[in-house]
């Protein structure tokens, strides 16, 4: 039998190593926000439909994550989706007359939002409101679109025929 | 006839009544607590004997559990075009179910019948009852250590497996497979929940843990002080709480899908 010292040692390695798995869980696995958030600064953008958008959705420029959505809400009054957009503050200058799009990761990923940069010399700051935003493509809509007009040119065929 | 009922109803006594010293074992061991400074040192010989030594089978095996778990889950994946979800897939799977399960079983062959051994040889050789004699209350003395020790062990090295495992599909996924690092995590990040995945995951290895010891340190204790006695109690103890963790892990996962 060893001694108590050395199995006390033991065994406080063997938690400690327990911890640390515990940890690796937590923030690399989970992704529980960090310890140390970074600082952020929150934009709003109205759109029609947000399609498949989550919260901790990614917001992407140019396919660079700068922040991710922190709250979805519905406009009670043009039933519109408000999103709010949490910002890291190095990216303090991006040119208030941008634009929002909701994208989609490959052909069923998840949706992100993209905010493509315009010209303007005023920049985002907490609270603005991005003010051109283009809806999620929904994929169902989109078919739905596609075979009422494979219908349609499928009647017409059908009335040529006839005639 | 009427012998054999006489004998099924024996039989269910005789059941039931083992189930009842099993429930006073356990009531004695949790609430009659060891005197804490003589205990401690107990209970982290005990910690040391069955879960820092079980940490060896547990590392190899979560390791290879995660790196198969990659490579079957990718080449069914790549079917759908959805390779990328890899880290999702063995994420979820390993910190929901084979983590706390497989752990669970290992931990079982491992220390569980190392536990009715040792108790059941302990009674065979009358330790006990010696110890009874010195005015030492064998429960405090040897089955309270062994029972908590496992009890705090299990999640530990359920912790361990998770971590191994997820490191395992990532060696096959990323450096193997050639899948991108970057979107292996984020996917994974974005569809586990800290709460409802790992807790539960860890809650399940608590009840476990006490599954897996209350059995093992029952059947020591009860075991026929024989020979061919402690070789039946090993086997039913590794059994038992196999069947035990499997049946669990169904009423568990209920439970925590069905919001109770």
């Amino acid at each position: 039998m060893y001694s108590q010292r050395f199995i006390d040692s033991i065994v406080g390695l063997f938690l400690l190593l327990a911890f640390f798995a515990l940890t690796l869980l937590a923030f690399k696995v989970s992704g529980l926000t960090t310890l140390f958030p970074t600082q952020t600064y929150t934009v709003t953008a109205a759109f029609d439909d947000i399609g498949g958008l989550k919260v901790r959705s990614p917001v992407k420029i140019g396919g660079v994550q700068v922040g991710e959505v922190s709250q979805i809400d519905l406009d009670p009054i043009t039933f519109k989706a408000i999103v709010y957009m949490k910002i890291a503050d190095q990216f303090n200058d991006i040119p208030d007359d941008s634009s929002a799009s909701i994208l989609t990761a490959g052909l069923l990923g998840d949706n992100y939002i993209s905010i493509t940069p315009m010209y303007s010399k005023t920049f985002l700051k907490k609270g603005s409101e991005i003010q051109f935003t283009t809806s999620a493509m929904i994929l169902e809509k989109l078919i739905g679109q596609f075979i009422y007009r494979l219908g349609n040119n499928d009647n017409k065929g059908d009335e040529h025929a006839a005639q | 006839m009427i012998s054999r009922i006489a004998l099924l109803g024996a039989y269910g006594i005789q059941s039931l009544q083992q189930l009842g010293q099993a429930g006073i074992l356990l009531y004695r061991v949790v609430f009659f607590p060891p005197n804490v400074k003589k205990g401690f040192p107990l209970l982290l010989q005990q910690i040391y004997a069955e879960g820092v030594l079980s940490l060896l089978i547990i590392l190899v095996s979560s390791l290879f559990i995660g790196m198969v778990l990659a490579l079957q889950g990718y080449h069914t994946l790549a079917k759908f075009g959805a390779s990328q979800q890899l880290g999702p897939l063995v994420a979820l799977s390993v910190a929901r179910e084979l983590g706390p399960v497989v752990t669970a079983i290992l931990f079982a062959g491992r220390a569980g019948s190392a536990l009715t051994a040792e108790i059941g040889l302990m009674k065979a050789t009358d330790q006990l009852s010696s110890m009874e004699m010195m005015a030492v209350d064998p429960l405090r003395r040897v089955i309270s250590p062994r029972f908590w020790g496992g009890f705090i062990s299990l999640p530990l090295l359920t912790l361990i497996f998770n971590i191994t495992a997820i490191y395992g599909a990532y060696l096959v996924g990323v450096r193997w497979l050639g899948l991108d690092s970057g979107i292996f995590w984020s996917n994974m990040q974005s569809s586990v929940d800290f709460r409802a995945d790992i807790v539960n995951g860890i809650i399940k290895s608590f009840v476990f843990g006490i599954a897996v010891t209350w059995i093992a340190v029952t059947q020591g204790y009860y075991a026929t002080p024989t020979s061919a006695g402690i070789a039946s109690a090993t086997t039913r103890s590794v059994v038992y709480a196999s069947l035990a963790v499997l049946g669990l892990d169904f009423v568990l996962t209920a439970m925590m899908i069905g919001d109770w």
